[in-house]
């Protein structure tokens, strides 16, 4: 009962965030909803005892929105509206539909066709914390090392675009250098 | 879900939130108190003996204080954001235990709300939400010293949250469980079985990232009053101010437990000291030890923060956690 509560309170508010999230032209709005929406979708995973990625949708959620209102920040006006390009509102209601339908039919169908198994169910005595580890790191620890590999060189990529001139600090400049080199 | 459960636990949430905010309250005055004393001041000497209803006055005057919202700001965000650093330092604090179980009439009592067996990162994560609350405020006022503020907030928590999740990862691989009760019954063997000797350098790092977190003095850079007037609650006055001001301490004491409870035995008996007593004695050290820092410690600017975290604090905690690892597997 209360299971039952729980999950459609978190299914409405999930869903009202994320209609926000398309729907305002505010981007304050809309990242606020964002985070928000992320959240409530951990309550998911608390429900169904998946403790540990409930908690870590909670963690990797709040830096990745972070990250998304430093950009918002140096774009736009956050307190102002964006002004929107749309040539027809018939293309975007007909394309987001027809990915909507897609999206249900992807998911919808396995389950009609009841071929969902769990192929590593849960042990006995074995916290989620533990099983998502063993799994990870036996079952899947190539696409786990790849993942890992893939983060690596994003970052260095990241760091050598931001590095050309790291060595030097601009806070600890006077106004008077850094605009004599932008003249240059 | 018998009914003993459902009343056991909403009477844990009102005494922590009411012991709380009270403590929030209190805090304040110690705080000015010991800045006081070890600047051969008096501190609050007026309002009652010692000054000690100065909390009340300043309760008063928060409580009844004109309702502001300025013109430019986006309003609901203005409203929401203090609410945000409010609740998730309340929340965060659902998973702590906080004193070691008791009985009253034969009917045991375990002082945490909520067991989970991801405590530890539950906290970390839920404190680390608390900082959408200086950011949104930052963003919403529409105001300049405020926005610089929500950008420092983001160069905060993007510094500090991975010092925090790496220096707490050394611990955990030792006791081998993210359960809070679980690190603390790992430690019951009395002084020598503290986490803190066997990992002094996280202990160390995880004070320093916790400091961060509760944005106290030298890493004060969100509403450095000296740069940027007072950032992120430049426009904010009154019990919406105060939100935040609760949130800040609550989030002291949510990491004063947490440090006790990690790296020094937590609520185990200490020699003769009774358990309970022997937390409230560590808890209350680390509040003092934050009150000392702000009067020992300048700010720092942004830019020294993230030279600090990136460069200093994590290649150090990477070589802790893989240092750790190889002393597991010998």
């Amino acid at each position: 009962m209360i299971e039952a509560i729980a999950f459609y309170t978190f299914a409405i508010l999930t869903i009202a965030m994320f209609v926000i999230v398309v729907m305002s032209r505010n981007a304050l709005y809309s990242m606020s909803a964002l985070a928000a929406g992320m959240i409530f979708i951990s309550g998911f995973f608390f429900l169904l005892d998946a403790d540990f990625l409930g908690v870590v949708q909670i963690i990797v959620y709040t830096g990745a929105v972070m990250a998304l209102y430093a950009f918002a920040m140096m774009f736009f006006d956050t307190t102002k509206e964006v002004k929107e390009k749309n040539s027809s509102n018939y293309k975007v209601f007909l394309l987001s539909g027809l990915s909507a339908i897609l999206l249900i039919i992807i998911f919808v169908s396995p389950i009609i066709s009841q071929k969902v198994q769990a192929l590593y169910p849960m042990k006995e005595n074995i916290g989620n914390t533990q099983s998502i580890g063993i799994v990870l790191f036996t079952k899947y620890l190539v696409p786990f090392e790849v993942a890992a590999i893939m983060l690596l060189v994003a970052m260095i990529s990241g760091i050598v675009m931001a590095s050309k001139r790291m060595d030097e600090s601009l806070t600890l400049k006077v106004d008077e250098e850094i605009q004599k080199e932008e003249v240059k | 879900m018998s009914g003993a459960y459902v009343i056991e636990t909403i009477l844990k949430i009102l005494i922590v939130l009411g012991l709380f905010s009270a403590l929030a309250g209190f805090a304040t005055y110690v705080e000015r108190k010991v800045l006081a004393f070890m600047q051969r001041r008096l501190g609050p000497m007026h309002v009652g003996p010692y000054g000690i209803l100065q909390v009340v006055a300043d309760g008063i005057k928060l409580f009844t204080k004109e309702d502001f919202i300025p013109q430019g700001a986006v309003k609901p965000i203005f409203k929401i954001a203090p609410v945000i650093t409010a609740a998730t330092a309340f929340m965060a604090m659902a998973a702590i235990p906080m004193f070691p179980e008791f009985t009253i009439n034969g009917y045991t009592v375990k002082p945490i709300i909520s067991d989970i067996n991801v405590g530890l990162l539950y906290v970390v994560g839920v404190m680390a939400i608390g900082m959408y609350g200086p950011l949104l405020a930052g963003m919403a006022s529409g105001n300049k010293w405020s926005l610089l503020g929500a950008a420092r907030t983001v160069v905060q928590l993007l510094s500090f949250e991975v010092v925090t999740g790496l220096s707490i990862l050394a611990p955990v691989m030792l006791v081998g469980s993210l359960s809070l009760i679980d690190i603390n019954n790992y430690q019951s063997g009395g002084v020598s079985h503290w986490l803190i000797w066997t990992q002094p350098v996280a202990f160390i790092l995880f004070l320093i990232s916790g400091y961060a977190e509760t944005n106290r003095t030298p890493f004060d850079i969100l509403e450095h009053e000296a740069e940027i007037v007072s950032g992120y609650a430049t426009e904010y006055s009154g019990m919406r101010w105060g939100m935040f001001f609760i949130g800040e301490y609550a989030n002291m004491f949510t990491i004063s437990f947490l440090a006790s409870i990690i790296f020094l035995g937590g609520f185990n008996d200490l020699w003769f000291i009774p358990g309970a007593i022997a937390i409230l004695i560590k808890v209350f050290f680390f509040i003092f030890l934050f009150l000392w820092t702000r009067a020992a410690w300048p700010h720092v600017r942004p830019d020294q923060l993230m030279w600090l975290c990136w460069k200093v604090l994590m290649p150090i905690a990477v070589i802790n956690v893989v240092i750790t690892g190889i002393v597991l597997m010998i």
